[in-house]
């Protein structure tokens, strides 16, 4: 079965109108000719024995390991760290990749005899997952084997008790993460590789880290130098990481690592107009996409929320890994790239996107106007390897109502961020030094992070952070459709069209200019040459 | 003369209280006040002269009267039919700027020896407010007898009137009055060893209370619950730390206390509260955002309120109030609230909060202004009942009568 890899696709007068996001749905919009519209490639072929696959990838590891069966001892202390709610996107069918893989490790645990296993939620300073969503990731059986007995944890950054200090990097940075994990005779790190930039050392160093040893990397220097996150080879968010990472196996921690990529099969088949290219729409996808628009544009903004959210995609499990943390990881860069990358030739005056109602930190969640920032200028527009996209000085056209709301359960500091931070200063390293150490050690956020299902004080600040180079990079952002109290507090333009910001971009880059739509989900990484 | 006159009329009360729920203009319009022509009040004795207003304001307790909201305690302390007018800057039969300080206290009703609130200097509890030869009325603007200061020509005893220098502009004038009412309410707020204070509402009262605060000497965190831009604009000049939307204040306070949220009510929050407004929304919220043991001053004029007061029993929170001025004591010295907004008005340069004028035939439309004046960008709205008089004016506050 062959797979059709990535497209650009010019736009000249015989192109249909492109389908774009925006937010809990979608709509179609013409492009001026001469637009180049990106598509990712088409989805891999599934592995056709997914726990063959994960039972192989534990037997035969990559770089200096040993089989993962001759590395479980019956007196051992095993501990399994897995991806927390932010991969992948959206959530996936049962059953989800973490369970086949974590199953089987048991099973070997369990062949080997041994006793002591816990499982870890590497949170970082994302919010603690409900038991829903546990039961989702693991399987209830996996569930019901560790909950009740206090088995299953999920990292808790601020757990002075439960962080361990293992040392600093060459850098001087301070390494410290999670003391079950750090005590542990081996430690297995399950990873959903949704894009190049998850995995690696970054799954421990960040995952199971404190939020002293993720200032060293989630700061605003750092991320402005990371061109792209997509690329560890040319991001400091990774040079950091990796540092950790290697101080963290010097230090004597037993990392066995897995990692698993996804091939794009991002939503189920009465959405499959979501995934196609516009010009091979069957009479099926556009009454699917007619019917679809229709359904939408009468239904409240609530319940079109929960319908979203409610979408398992159909994700299959396209390659597994495992073994020593690099060398799992440069076969994983492989098989993302394999799945993603698209060669697009040079870069282009404006950046069109459409975001979808979901990002890493709103599962179940409001996509509030910072995660849409995020999601635009931090994901959307690292989406690259090589140059970005859109030129320096260029526009990016970002489709999202961004509503002026927020989930007080799981975004609470966002607010406050929103309200106090922004209207004060909208720029990253401003805000580090002036608000970011408050809202960290604030200790109501602390009291939601550590017992509820809010994300930590100082997630808002990561997420405006994470914009940095696009900020940098471009002449403006204008958001088409959006709230306009929301984005003028952010410091964007508004639009009410796309023609409208189309225009608007020409004050910026000049006349006639040249447009590249990243057409995304599904995930797609243009290499720019 | 002319004078707008507020007659005792319940159909009329009751109308521009239903009315004003649709629409301001309407409660105006079908409320009690007429613009007529009346004789000049009679001086009723010894030391009382006539005054001839240049600007007088319209306070947020002019309008809630007007609209039928004023609770029922107040009726037997007024009387009918009365000239509303309490904000006033005029001028005597000599030429001499004045202004006035309205409360009708034992000095003006001639009652010797006087209460023992007027002993202290407390005339804003004087408790023969509505004894004595005068007619019943807490403050001009509210006595049959007395006139006030909507109209060309009212009387004032003596011991109610403050000769205003040279340097204060009339606009600035004008605001003594309710800068006082903030001062005097600042002073009694015990906000010594207070470290956070927020002032909830910022048209006159709030911004005055705002720049009192910083005047007084107070140097924590201040924040203003404005809802207004120029609201939030002018208490940023007038000393407030921040200026936030009222929904925002909760979340500023619990931020910067350290505190939790505890359902609606922050664990511990703000040491003072100044509630400018007085609804039951602002003073729940008051209750909401004050720490265990502090306070909430009501500076703004309350109506019959509806509410639940677990928390003030549960976290011991005193609730103040805080009426007109008096004799103050400042760092050990005897010293009137008025004498103490004359020099804030001047160096705060409060005549800018001096937004639009009319003449008082122009009253429907003077009245609906000051009810939207927020929404309209606009402060303090003044009637000028001397059309003919050009107003001092210092340089910022020189605006033309509103067309």
């Amino acid at each position: 079965m062959t797979t059709r890899p990535g497209f650009v696709l010019e736009i000249d007068r015989s192109s249909p109108p492109m389908l774009f996001w925006k937010g809990e749905g979608f709509g179609l919009e013409h492009l001026p000719p001469s637009s180049r519209v990106i598509y990712p490639p088409e989805p891999l072929p599934p592995l056709s024995n997914p726990r063959a696959a994960i039972r192989r990838a534990l037997e035969e590891p990559l770089g200096d390991c040993k089989p993962l069966s001759a590395l479980l001892k019956p007196d051992m202390k095993l501990t399994i760290a897995f991806d927390d709610i932010s991969l992948p996107l959206p959530p996936m069918r049962s059953p989800d990749i973490r369970q086949l893989v974590i199953e089987t490790v048991l099973e070997m645990a369990a062949e080997a005899g041994v006793d002591d296993v816990v499982l870890i939620a590497a949170l970082a300073v994302h919010r603690r997952m409900t038991e829903a969503e546990l039961r989702h990731a693991l399987g209830s059986r996996v569930y019901d084997s560790f909950a009740p007995y206090g088995l299953l944890m999920q990292h808790d950054a601020c757990d002075e008790d439960n962080i361990v200090l293992l040392g600093h990097t060459e850098a001087g940075e301070a390494v410290e993460i999670n003391k079950r994990a750090a005590t542990s005779d081996l430690l297995v790190y399950v990873n959903i590789n949704l894009v190049s930039m998850d995995g690696g050392h970054k799954s421990v160093a960040t995952g199971l880290s404190s939020y002293r040893s993720l200032r060293y990397h989630h700061n605003p220097a750092t991320l402005a130098n990371s061109r792209s996150f997509m690329d560890h080879h040319h991001s400091e968010l990774h040079h950091s990481n990796w540092r950790m990472g290697r101080l963290i196996a010097k230090s004597g921690v037993s990392v066995f690592q897995i990692e698993t990529t996804l091939n794009t099969n991002t939503f189920p088949e009465q959405f499959g107009f979501l995934q196609r290219r516009e010009w091979e729409w069957s009479v099926k996808d556009r009454a699917a996409y007619l019917a679809t628009s229709s359904l939408l544009a009468r239904t409240p903004l609530q319940l079109r929320r929960r319908l979203f959210h409610s979408i398992r995609s159909p994700h299959a499990l396209a390659s597994v890994q495992a073994g020593e943390v690099e060398a799992v990881h440069e076969r994983t860069i492989h098989h993302i790239h394999r799945q993603q990358l698209v060669r697009v030739e040079g870069q282009s005056d404006v950046l069109a996107v459409g975001l979808p109602y979901i990002s890493p930190y709103n599962v179940n969640s409001i996509l509030n106007p910072i995660l849409v920032a995020s999601l635009g200028l931090g994901y959307f527009f690292n989406m690259y390897k090589g140059k970005p996209l859109v030129r320096p000085g260029g526009v990016m056209i970002i489709h999202h109502p961004t509503p002026y709301e927020f989930d007080i359960v799981q975004h609470p500091s966002y607010i406050d961020f929103f309200e106090q931070v922004l209207t004060e200063t909208k720029d990253p390293v401003e805000m580090s030094e002036k608000y970011e150490e408050a809202f960290a050690m604030d200790p109501w956020y602390t009291h939601l992070y550590r017992t509820g299902h809010a994300y930590h004080g100082v997630h808002p600040f990561y997420m405006w952070y994470w914009c940095t180079h696009a900020l940098e990079h471009l002449g403006a952002v204008i958001i088409v459709g959006g709230d306009k109290r929301a984005v003028h507090r952010m410091g964007f333009k508004v639009a009410s069209t796309f023609n409208d910001a189309l225009e608007m971009a020409t004050d910026v880059v000049g006349a006639d200019p040249s447009v590249t739509y990243l057409h995304t989900p599904p995930l797609l990484l243009a290499e720019v040459q | 003369m002319r004078a707008l006159v507020v007659e005792r009329s319940v159909p009329r009360f009751a109308v521009a209280r239903l009315a004003s729920y649709a629409s301001s203009e309407w409660g105006i319009r079908l409320g009690p006040l007429r613009l007529v022509d009346i004789d000049p009040p009679s001086p009723p004795g010894e030391g009382w002269v006539e005054v001839h207003p240049i600007l007088a304001g319209i306070c947020g307790s002019d309008l809630s009267m007007l609209e039928g909201h004023t609770s029922s305690y107040f009726e037997p302390l007024v009387s009918f039919p009365f000239v509303p007018g309490h904000e006033v800057v005029g001028h005597l039969n000599d030429g001499r700027r004045v202004v006035l300080e309205p409360v009708l206290s034992c000095a003006t009703r001639s009652i010797s020896p006087p209460c023992s609130a007027c002993q202290r200097g407390d005339t804003g509890n004087c408790e023969y407010v509505s004894t004595g030869h005068l007619k019943p009325g807490l403050q001009t603007g509210y006595c049959a007898d007395v006139g006030g200061g909507w109209s060309a020509t009212f009387i004032a005893h003596s011991s109610q009137l403050h000769y205003i220098p040279e340097h204060i502009s009339d606009e600035e004038a004008v605001l003594i009055e309710p800068t006082a009412s903030a001062i005097h309410a600042v002073l009694s707020s015990g906000m010594k060893g207070a470290s956070t204070i927020a002032v909830i509402g910022a048209s006159t009262l709030g911004l005055c209370t705002t720049a009192a605060l910083r005047d007084l000497g107070y140097r924590g965190l201040l924040v203003v619950a404005a809802k207004w831009p120029i609201q939030q604009e002018l208490a940023l000049s007038l000393g407030a730390d921040k200026a936030v939307e009222p929904r925002q204040l909760k979340g500023v306070l619990r931020f910067n206390t350290g505190s939790f949220l505890v359902g609606s009510h922050l664990s511990n929050g703000a040491d003072l509260i100044f509630d400018c407004v007085g609804s039951v929304d602002t003073i729940s919220t008051s209750l909401e955002i004050v720490r265990p043991k502090g306070r909430v001053i009501m500076v703004g004029m309350p109506g019959v309120v509806h509410m639940d007061l677990s928390p003030l029993w549960h976290k011991e929170v005193r609730l103040q109030g805080a009426y007109t001025y008096g004799w103050e004591q400042v760092n050990g010295n005897r010293v009137h609230s008025f004498d103490l907004a004359t020099k804030l008005v001047s160096t705060a340069r409060l005549g800018r909060l001096v937004s639009a004028r009319y003449p008082l035939d122009r009253h429907e439309e003077a009245l609906v202004h000051a009810m939207e004046a927020g929404r309209r960008d606009s402060i303090k709205i003044v009637f000028t009942p001397q059309p003919k008089r050009r107003s001092r004016s210092s340089a910022e506050s020189s605006k033309e009568d509103s067309t």
